[in-house]
């Protein structure tokens, strides 16, 4: 039975992690390679590396980064972060990235998304969706929920699975942060109405919350950060208690 | 031992070799014939949409080569269901080397993405691999149950996630991607006699 995924994602600046990091085995907390072999052995089924650097050296540093991960682990990763050309995703695929995530880029400009499904196959592209409710009406946001636009977050799935992506990471902008769950509702509505897998992020505060994703919002595949970074929940006992609510996953 | 890995275009294909390399072997990335006829292994990964990597085959003059090869051939993911002599994928013909037809999923989400166990494993390529172990999929067609299935998974119906035929072996998941039973398939392809 395919399982239920789990992922944590690390916040990237000029290669290093970005937010307190608290294994106590890390030789070094801000190294994203002995990060991601730390997850790997936990567990954790995929990763998902975010780049928020702006720096001109960017794209070199990042991919550099991307290349030593790839090398040193075994399972399955996603780069996103200022993603906006198919260059940018050729770059980061030759260098060992399974799938890139796109978000603004694709929302400014849906045709990004048809130009890499055609190029480097649907299976790679994640497209991440940040959406707010406004007059209870979830609307897209970008730069990183800042901006709000007028897109229905239901319409513009349906967009992006038409164009062509691989997969929807959905992230409540109402929920991130606040470690009181996902957004169970909208995500259901999502994962119902959309053919492709649909990964929830944004609210993971305790295990139950992973349960309740997977039962009422029928997520594929729930993404999280805080809460793995800081130890608050391994991922092995995550997966345990997710076995033992009858959640197919992998241990 | 030689190990070659078809690079015909797009896609991320140096996962496969550093999954190699964490193995102790430095796999070649090429698309050149002749170092590919002189190759211990070949490894044919799949990249991209079925009919673009036929045609990419069919440029480079890969497609008359591989199905004579003699020596281990390892297809993964669309590079076992190019195996086939057909795939529903922009209807493109395949390499014809195992008979049947590679058709879409019709049920659940798709593409089926993530960790999914195998059963009635048979062969060489899995040894010390057991029947729940995880492996890594991600794709939108499957390969039919055929006489030459030596693995199978289930997502909606049962269907072959590894064939083999001869010097032929296909798996439908990433063993560069799958952990330690993926490296171990990849160990078992390199040490396989054939």
């Amino acid at each position: 039975m395919l399982c239920k995924r789990i992922i944590p994602c690390l916040d990237i600046k000029d290669g290093r992690t970005v937010k307190g990091v608290n294994f106590v085995n890390l030789r070094d907390a801000g190294d994203p390679v002995e990060l991601a072999q730390q997850y790997a052995e936990e567990g954790a089924d995929e990763l998902v590396f975010l780049d928020i650097s702006a720096t001109e050296q960017r794209r070199k540093t990042l991919v550099e980064l991307v290349e030593k991960v790839a090398r040193a682990i075994d399972i399955p990763f996603t780069v996103g972060g200022g993603i906006s050309t198919v260059e940018d995703v050729h770059l980061l695929l030759q260098h060992g990235a399974d799938k890139v995530s796109v978000n603004s880029a694709a929302v400014k400009r849906p045709e990004l998304i048809d130009e890499i499904a055609l190029t480097f196959g649907s299976q790679c592209l994640v497209v991440a969706i940040d959406a707010k409710q406004i007059d209870k009406q979830w609307k897209v946001h970008l730069v990183g929920g800042k901006v709000p636009t007028e897109i229905d977050l239901f319409e513009w799935a349906k967009t992006v699975e038409e164009r062509g992506a691989g997969e929807i990471l959905f992230t409540s902008m109402d929920h991130d942060g606040t470690k009181n769950g996902f957004a169970n509702a909208a995500l259901a509505q999502l994962s119902e109405s959309r053919q492709i897998p649909i990964i929830a992020s944004g609210g993971a505060g305790n295990i139950s919350h992973f349960s309740a994703t997977f039962i009422h919002g029928k997520a594929d595949a729930a993404l999280a950060a805080s809460v793995f970074h800081f130890g608050k929940i391994p991922i092995h006992k995550l997966k345990a208690a997710l076995k033992d609510n009858q959640i197919p996953v992998r241990l | 031992m030689k190990v070659v890995i078809l690079d015909y275009g797009a896609g991320n294909v140096r996962s496969v070799a550093f999954a190699l390399e964490r193995l102790g072997v430095d796999a070649i990335l090429t698309a050149d014939p002749e170092s590919i006829k002189n190759a211990d292994r070949v490894i044919f990964p799949g990249q991209g949409e079925a009919r673009m990597a036929m045609q990419k085959l069919a440029a480079s003059g890969l497609e008359q080569i591989l199905p004579k090869l003699k020596q281990p051939v390892l297809g993964i993911c669309l590079g076992m269901q190019l195996l086939f002599e057909s795939t529903e994928e922009g209807n493109t013909k395949g390499l014809g080397i195992i008979p049947g037809a590679v058709k879409r999923f019709s049920s659940g989400k798709i593409p089926q993405m993530g960790w999914n166990t195998l059963f009635d494993l048979q062969g060489p390529l899995f040894e010390g691999i057991h029947e729940n172990d995880y492996m890594y999929l991600v794709h939108s067609y499957f390969a039919p149950l055929v006489a030459e299935t030596t693995a199978t998974a289930h997502y909606g119906l049962n269907y072959s996630v590894a064939v083999q035929k001869n010097n032929f072996v296909g798996v439908q998941f990433h063993p560069e991607k799958s952990g330690k039973a993926g490296q171990r398939l990849l160990r078992n392809f390199l040490n396989w006699n054939k």
